[in-house]
């Protein structure tokens, strides 16, 4: 692929494939400097939003915290216990101190894509780099957060998250704002490489503001006998957000599920979907897509499986509900088989909650209000992102604290 | 406790119940016989008010009180449960979450469970999603066991249940309906071995075309069949 500035440059001007066109000039890019800081001594309004998206501000809950503020890195700490065993740190200072990350960087995702990767490569502010050492199990989650504190403001970030081989890691990554920003623009770059029979469970939590834009850019290189889990949750008003991210499953045996939770409210405009190519021998990929339409919402559930092996087999699975009559749900569901013996599925299905379930859990003496929220959070099953405990918690009341508890 | 005056019923703009009239009173159990499509379940639907169910005419009391426009849910509060016959499947809302509203921790539902002959494992489980006919019918009465009501509503609850499975219910239904008083639906009659009912009616076209003694109905229909319902002078004024 071409990598040279002057492309780059030409690509600013490019409008992504998907979801609404902007002006990338619109946004401010000036903000202050955030001074390095502990986690349980961050500003009560910020740990409370970080909070709100599995950000843990409890040291002992995670093996290690990344966070980042605007374009400042804040706090990059791995725990005692787990040094030698992980590495977390801004993305700026793993270049520098590794040249091999080069190797990596821009290397799934093309800078020439469309204007936001361009931007993001012509306008870099940090993102984190994850590194899980090779033969390590990291038993707790390791987190990152990335937090705008200023209104009408562009971040971009960059990120390189590498799984060596036999090593084993959970993720969760949470991207918010202050409650002061109403609007401004994200764009996330993302590269994966989960290499030889590593595995990488990563979960990514957004909650935005009602006319900010969010574009991530995200790829995933998985390697022989490695398996890459990738949940995606977003419950939150948003302007817009647009993504589709991509997993290769390149090595022989290797594993992609794709478990995304939307719920599109007020006049979020949602462009969400997700692609696995499945190039290795026996590789196998499953997308799982719950979204859920209220208000206005407009949402565009994507969901692409190439096989290009003989031996391959994915299967794609999106349900849309639909609370609203001016909301709308437009489920696009792609298979491309490029050689025979590959076996790709899909099962799609719109709808409304089915009358004859509100009026049997009214029977068992359910309130109407109490039966749809019922129904609303069992069809979010978060079992589908197969999380430790702990994290299931605090997805789960998330969830619930969205749609009500009538339990 | 149950009575009903001359309700006729329209689904779907099409007359399923005609002029029933229907009176259990407390602590009495009837029995509700009748040929498929007679109007049994359409009779359970409009006692809990589903709002499919449009009332022309009638009334339904309950312990005094007019329930014939009340919403489901407060007739349920009342004390009318009903364990169903066809119950809907929920993806991803757990039996366990639902038996524990229903019980409030008043009652440990895994004891519950095992007298419905349920495993407990079936707590994790999305709601009547791939159970087979028996186990739906053991959750429905599971559910209905830690709902408590005072009046209980079985709608066929033998059908398509194997003979183990059939005396563990009938033995949890009569145990169950002891101190209450219930209407228990059934187009085979199966169930009927192990409980002492005290009235059975039948239902035809729509509307409960004769009601008595249950041994000599029970007997006679398990006997001849509907068949001989049908030439009964009853039975042909209402066609």
């Amino acid at each position: 692929m071409p990598k040279g500035k002057k492309t780059t440059l030409k690509a600013i001007e490019k409008p992504a494939a998907f979801g609404p066109d902007l002006d990338v000039e619109a946004f401010k890019r000036e903000t202050s400097y955030w001074p390095a800081c502990k986690i349980s001594t961050l500003p009560r309004d910020i740990a409370q939003r970080a909070l709100s998206v599995g950000i843990s501000t409890e040291e002992k809950e995670r093996a290690g915290t990344y966070f980042q503020i605007d374009h400042s890195a804040i706090l990059q700490t791995i725990r005692e216990t787990f040094s030698g065993k992980a590495e977390i740190m801004s993305t700026k200072k793993a270049l520098k101190k590794y040249r091999w990350a080069k190797e990596y960087w821009w290397e799934i995702v093309d800078a020439n894509t469309d204007k936001f990767t361009a931007l993001a490569k012509l306008k870099w502010d940090q993102g984190y780099f994850i590194r899980v050492l090779e033969g390590q199990k990291i038993t707790i989650p390791l987190q990152a957060c990335l937090f705008i504190s200023k209104d009408n403001f562009n971040q971009n970030v960059h990120n390189l998250i590498i799984a060596e081989p036999n090593s084993e890691a959970q993720i969760i990554t949470g991207c918010t704002v202050h409650p002061n920003v109403q609007s401004g623009l994200h764009v996330g770059i993302s590269e994966f490489y989960v290499q030889k029979n590593a595995k990488l469970t990563f979960t990514m939590i957004h909650n935005w503001a009602q006319n900010f834009n969010v574009r991530p850019r995200t790829a995933a290189l998985v390697d022989d006998d490695a398996t890459f889990v990738s949940n995606y949750m977003c419950m939150k008003p948003v302007k817009s957000l647009q993504m589709y991210p991509v997993a290769y499953c390149k090595g022989a045996n290797s594993r992609v599920r794709f478990n995304t939770i939307l719920h599109g409210n007020q006049n979020s405009h949602l462009d969400v979907g997700s692609k696995v190519v499945l190039q290795g021998k026996g590789s196998r990929g499953e997308i799982i897509t719950r979204a859920i339409a209220s208000d206005n919402a407009q949402i565009n559930a994507r969901g692409l499986l190439v096989g290009e092996h003989e031996d391959s087999k994915a299967h794609l699975e999106c349900r849309g509900l639909l609370l609203s009559d001016e909301a709308y749900i437009h489920a696009i569901p792609e298979l491309v088989g490029n050689v025979k013996g590959t076996e790709l599925s899909h099962e799609a299905a719109v709808g409304k909650i089915a009358e004859e379930q509100i009026q049997y859990l009214m029977a068992r003496g359910f309130s109407q209000t109490e039966a749809e929220s019922l129904i609303i959070r069992g069809f979010m099953d978060i079992n589908i992102f197969g999380l430790p405990d702990a994290l299931k918690r605090d997805v789960k009341r998330m969830i619930d604290a969205t749609f009500g508890g009538a339990l | 406790m149950l009575r009903i005056e001359n309700l006729t019923v329209e689904i779907a703009g099409k007359r399923v119940l005609g002029g029933v009239n229907l009176e259990v009173p407390k602590g009495e159990i009837h029995v509700l016989l009748g040929p498929n499509g007679s109007g049994k379940t359409s009779l359970i639907t409009s006692i809990l008010g589903f709002p499919s169910c449009h009332i022309l005419s009638g009334n339904i009391r309950f312990n005094g009180t007019d329930i014939t426009t009340m919403p489901t849910d407060e007739r349920v509060k009342l004390g009318i449960g009903v364990a169903f016959q066809n119950p809907p499947q929920i993806r991803g809302v757990k039996l366990g979450d639902v038996l524990r509203h229903l019980t409030k921790g008043k009652i440990d539902e895994v004891k519950l469970a095992g007298t419905t002959n349920i495993p407990v494992d079936f707590f994790g489980r999305d709601l009547n999603l791939g159970f087979s006919g028996g186990e739906l019918k053991r959750t429905e009465i599971l559910q209905l066991l830690a709902q408590r009501p005072d009046f209980a509503i079985f709608d066929e609850p033998d059908s398509g249940v194997d003979v183990e499975n059939l005396e563990v219910i009938g033995k949890a239904i009569n145990e169950f309906l002891k101190n209450r008083s219930g209407l228990l639906i059934t187009h085979l009659g199966h169930i009927l071995r192990y409980l002492k009912v005290d009235k059975a009616h039948v239902m035809f076209y729509g509307t409960i075309a004769c009601s008595g003694k249950p041994t000599n109905i029970i007997n006679r229909i398990m006997k001849k069949g509907y068949k001989w319902c049908e030439r009964c002078p009853k039975v042909k004024k209402l066609r």
